[in-house]
């Protein structure tokens, strides 16, 4: 019966871990061999959600394009968004006005929040807690419903344009955001008390899927994922855009490179995040929310280069231009698929618990990766 | 065996096999409910009042699923897989006293359908066949999650077989027997087994999560890394047996864990009442049920609140902790009879 | 009654130890040889002990054979290993269990008196057995528990001896 079963004939399991499969977040495609227990290689296998969405920007205009980038890190689509804007403001050297910069900031975090959140209801559903989740997406839907008031949308956001943002704020936006607030202080306690301080959930994520400074940096990691192992990439802090240079908040640094390590720099940026929401709320600027700009958008010619530190790390957006009204060629510099790429140095030796929950604290969105 | 004896044993055994379903196929409903209140959900709510049909909905819904055989599986084994597992779970609760004695005219008869003299060791028994079903279903899917499903099973339940024997053995010398209703019967009042081993119930408590495949111990089918461990490959009613005879396996574990360690069907001060020999044994038998029922609870408690181990983290439990405990307790307890009886 | 119940079981068990011997499959094997020590069992009943019967499931059936199963599904045995085996090896298999076989019909010749003449069937109780194994063969009981952990740490050093670096 069991002649069929792939193995490397070292008794060694090969085994596809998806496209279909409940831990891997979406449709990739892993094939791990196995030692019993124990994983001894990972190979991410891609392309099950290519929708090659480069190539489609290049005969976009520089409005339309933005949208498409929504469908990549589905979860930080604000931000995005915002990168997409910020690389042709840059090529269109436009000044936007300060409230935009702010609403820009404001929604970034707020999107910040609501992808960690999901995240930490995620991985501790990779875990085996399956409470979490609920009580993550509970919150996350607030923030979904005070984006739908302002963006009308609550997923694929295309709120940031060019030259500022699309909408004015709601008038409730205030309001509910500053409720949110209120309510979300004592929930991240909870969060702590449900799985932080879990010790079944400590043991799960000590000391599992070692990643040092140096592989970090060598692996290209960035966002929370390089954070976590020492490594201060922060975009925020090192190129500030917007307004994060006006603003007060730490670059979450931990050293131990672990999962557990990984959670707690995703747990302790919320707090920034909302601490972040906090100042800015009651300090947004009169005036206008975008800036005036022509109907058809030229870029000069020439390469323009941006980013932006989305939840997942650093996403840069690079445009060549010809000087026509879409881009000659556009690439997308996606934090998951550098993230992915360190998966199997970290998994090697581990068990196959481990697998998932490394997974889980990569943080990994799919369309992200494959674009 | 005269007719009126053998037609109350058979009315016995039916209502047993009967109750054993009915809270099965509720305690999915109760499991349902427990985690949305939990999670801040309202849970199933359309079926019925309160979705009260909930379950029924979902019999027929098993029923009425498409019926899969692997291409290359083990068609044989397929089948008896999960209707091993099934009849696992519904033999032990034979030699549970789910009451006293109940007089009707000038019979009286007993509310156990057989005491045997070596009930624990035949309650252990069931327990550790009962791992065929799962690895017997895990060979024949010929899939190598099931397969891992199926090994992840029968090495844990033989790792924590053996610290559950450990501290029932601590536990049958300080009752000097084998008999489940003598155990119960010597609880009386409040003289609680829990009171005289609260460490052998604690090993107890965990290994029969462990036997029953719940969280924190759920990894025959954790269904991130396995998918659905050894039932991966399972479909229409041959899984509702699988993820039934779970629920029977909880209802029937609650149950021993009220008997041995609970008192079973005594309660304190209950002849105090004044109440006539009948009515005690009906109250004891609802008490029994609701030690049950708060048992019920605690497994969906602990199962909507923390995540799983590792299985190496597991196995360590099992073998590095678990096992001294349980011989520790066993120690101590000899000790200690020893001494009771005038030995020092 | 009983009679009829003793020859089904017999029955029962000679078939599944037979088919132990001609299942092609490894697992089919494992299982008729549970099958098997069920009817044993089944026989310990008709004996009535009780204990010796719960004690062989609990053993047998529910924890030796399981790893044994455990192992087989491990190993991956399939049906192309199996004829791999030098006729050597086959003669000298029949040879070992012709011997065996003589050796066992002898022990039953033996033992066929002594059996009739044993009228207490109370033996196999909990109590009894108890009483027997602590009192009046004390010193085998303890010795074999020593033989056992021998047996214990010999399987733990061999079991130490393949070196596994991917375990750190």
């Amino acid at each position: 019966m069991l002649q069929e079963i792939g193995t490397t004939g070292q008794g060694d399991l090969i085994i596809n871990v998806g496209p279909q499969h409940p831990s891997t977040h979406g449709v990739l495609h892993l094939v791990i061999t196995l030692n019993g227990e124990t994983v001894k290689k990972v190979e991410p296998h891609l392309g099950y959600i290519h929708r090659s969405i480069e190539k489609m920007c290049e005969s976009l205009t520089y409005r339309q394009f933005i949208y498409s980038t929504s469908r990549m890190d589905y979860l930080s689509s604000h931000i995005n968004n915002h990168g997409c804007a910020l690389c042709v403001e840059k090529g269109l050297q436009l000044e936007i006005p300060e409230r935009a910069k702010v609403i820009r900031v404001l929604m970034d975090e707020l999107t910040r929040m609501a992808s960690h959140c999901l995240w930490w209801g995620a991985l501790a559903m990779d875990v085996g807690a399956i409470t979490p989740f609920f009580h993550a997406f509970r919150e996350r839907e607030m923030l979904n419903d005070l984006m739908e008031e302002t963006c009308g949308a609550r997923l694929t956001m295309n709120y940031m344009v060019p030259g500022g943002v699309m909408f004015d704020l709601h008038p409730n936006f205030q309001k509910r955001v500053h409720e949110f607030i209120k309510l979300f202080k004592s929930k991240i306690d909870e969060y702590d008390e449900l799985v932080t301080f879990n010790p079944i959930f400590i043991q799960r994520m000590k000391g599992i899927g070692f990643l040092s400074k140096e592989e970090a940096i060598s692996y290209g990691c960035s966002g929370p994922t390089a954070r976590a192992s020492g490594v201060q990439c922060d975009i925020r802090k090192l190129y500030p855009y917007e307004v994060y240079d006006k603003v007060q908040f730490d670059e979450i640094i931990e050293t131990d490179g672990d999962c557990y390590a990984r959670y707690l720099v995703r747990m302790k940026e919320l707090k920034q995040s909302l601490s972040i929401v906090e100042q800015l709320i009651d300090n947004i600027p009169e005036g206008d929310f975008q800036a005036k700009t022509k109907a058809v958008l030229k870029l000069p010619k020439g390469e323009f280069y941006t980013r932006v530190e989305t939840a997942r790390g650093e996403f840069g957006v690079y445009i060549v231009s010809e000087g026509g009204t879409t881009p000659y060629r556009i690439k997308f510099r996606s934090p998951g698929f550098s993230n992915l790429s360190a998966l199997d140095h970290m998994t090697r030796g581990q068990k196959i618990g481990d697998l998932v929950a490394i997974m889980g604290t990569l943080d990994l969105v799919i369309p992200d990766i494959d674009r | 065996m005269d007719t009126t004896e053998f037609l109350i044993k058979l009315i016995l055994v039916i209502s047993v096999f009967g109750i054993s379903l009915l809270i099965a196929m509720y305690s999915t409903y109760a499991e349902r409910k427990v985690a949305a209140f939990l999670q801040d959900r309202l849970g199933p709510n359309r079926a019925g009042p309160f979705g009260i049909l909930q379950p029924v909905a979902d019999g027929v819904k098993m029923f009425m699923k498409e019926e899969i055989i692997p291409a290359n599986a083990d068609k044989f084994l397929f089948i008896a897989g999960p209707s091993l597992m099934m009849l696992t779970a519904c033999m032990t609760g034979v030699v549970i006293p789910w009451g006293g004695e109940l007089t009707i005219g000038r019979n009286t008869f007993n509310l156990q359908i057989t005491d045997v003299n070596i009930g624990l060791l035949y309650i252990f028994g069931v327990v550790s066949i009962g791992v065929y079903g799962i690895m017997i279903g895990a060979w024949a899917s010929n899939n190598k999650y099931s397969l891992m499903g199926g090994l992840r099973a029968s090495s844990q339940m033989i790792s924590y077989e053996l610290a559950m024997g450990i501290s029932i053995i601590a536990l049958v010398m300080t009752t000097g027997t084998l008999s489940t209703k003598e155990i119960v019967e010597q609880q009386s009042s409040w003289h609680w087994n829990i009171l005289y081993q609260p460490l052998g119930f604690l090993i107890f408590l965990v290994c029969a999560f462990a036997e029953t495949n719940r969280t924190p111990f759920d990894l025959p089918e954790c269904e991130t890394e396995l998918i659905g461990g050894f039932h991966t490959e399972y479909s229409s009613m041959k899984l509702g047996f699988y993820l039934f005879a779970e629920y029977i396996n909880m209802f029937i574990s609650s149950a021993i864990l009220a008997t041995l360690y609970f008192g079973g069907y005594n309660f304190p001060f209950i002849e105090s009442w004044g109440l006539s020999p009948n009515a005690v044994t009906i109250i004891g038998t609802l008490l029994f049920f609701g030690k049950i029922f708060f048992f019920i609870f605690f497994f969906m408690w602990v199962r909507w609140t923390i995540p799983r181990f590792r299985y190496d983290q597991l196995m360590n439990l099992g073998w590095k902790v678990m096992i001294p405990l349980a011989l520790f307790n066993l120690f101590i307890t000899g000790i200690i009879t020893l001494w009771r009886n005038g030995a020092f | 009654m009983t009679l009829t119940v003793f020859y089904l079981l017999s029955a029962l068990s000679v078939f599944s130890g037979l088919m132990v011997v001609l299942s092609r499959k490894a697992v089919h094997s494992v299982l008729y040889l549970v099958f098997c020590f069920f009817t044993i069992a089944g026989h310990y009943l008709m004996l009535n002990a009780q204990f010796l019967a719960a004690v062989h499931v609990i053993v047998y059936a529910g924890a030796i054979m399981v790893l044994f199963l455990f192992v087989i599904m491990m190993l991956n045995l399939n049906l192309a290993a199996e004829a791999q085996k030098t006729p050597w090896i086959k003669i000298s298999a029949v040879i070992l269990s012709g011997l065996m076989l003589l050796v066992l019909v002898a022990s039953v010749k033996g033992a066929e008196e002594l059996s009739a003449a044993q009228p207490q069937n109370d033996i196999g109780l909990v109590k009894n057995i108890g009483n027997i194994l602590f009192d009046k063969y004390l010193l085998p009981f303890e010795l074999i528990s020593l033989l056992l952990l021998s047996a214990m740490v010999g399987a733990v050093l061999m079991g130490r001896k393949e070196p596994q670096p991917q375990n750190e």
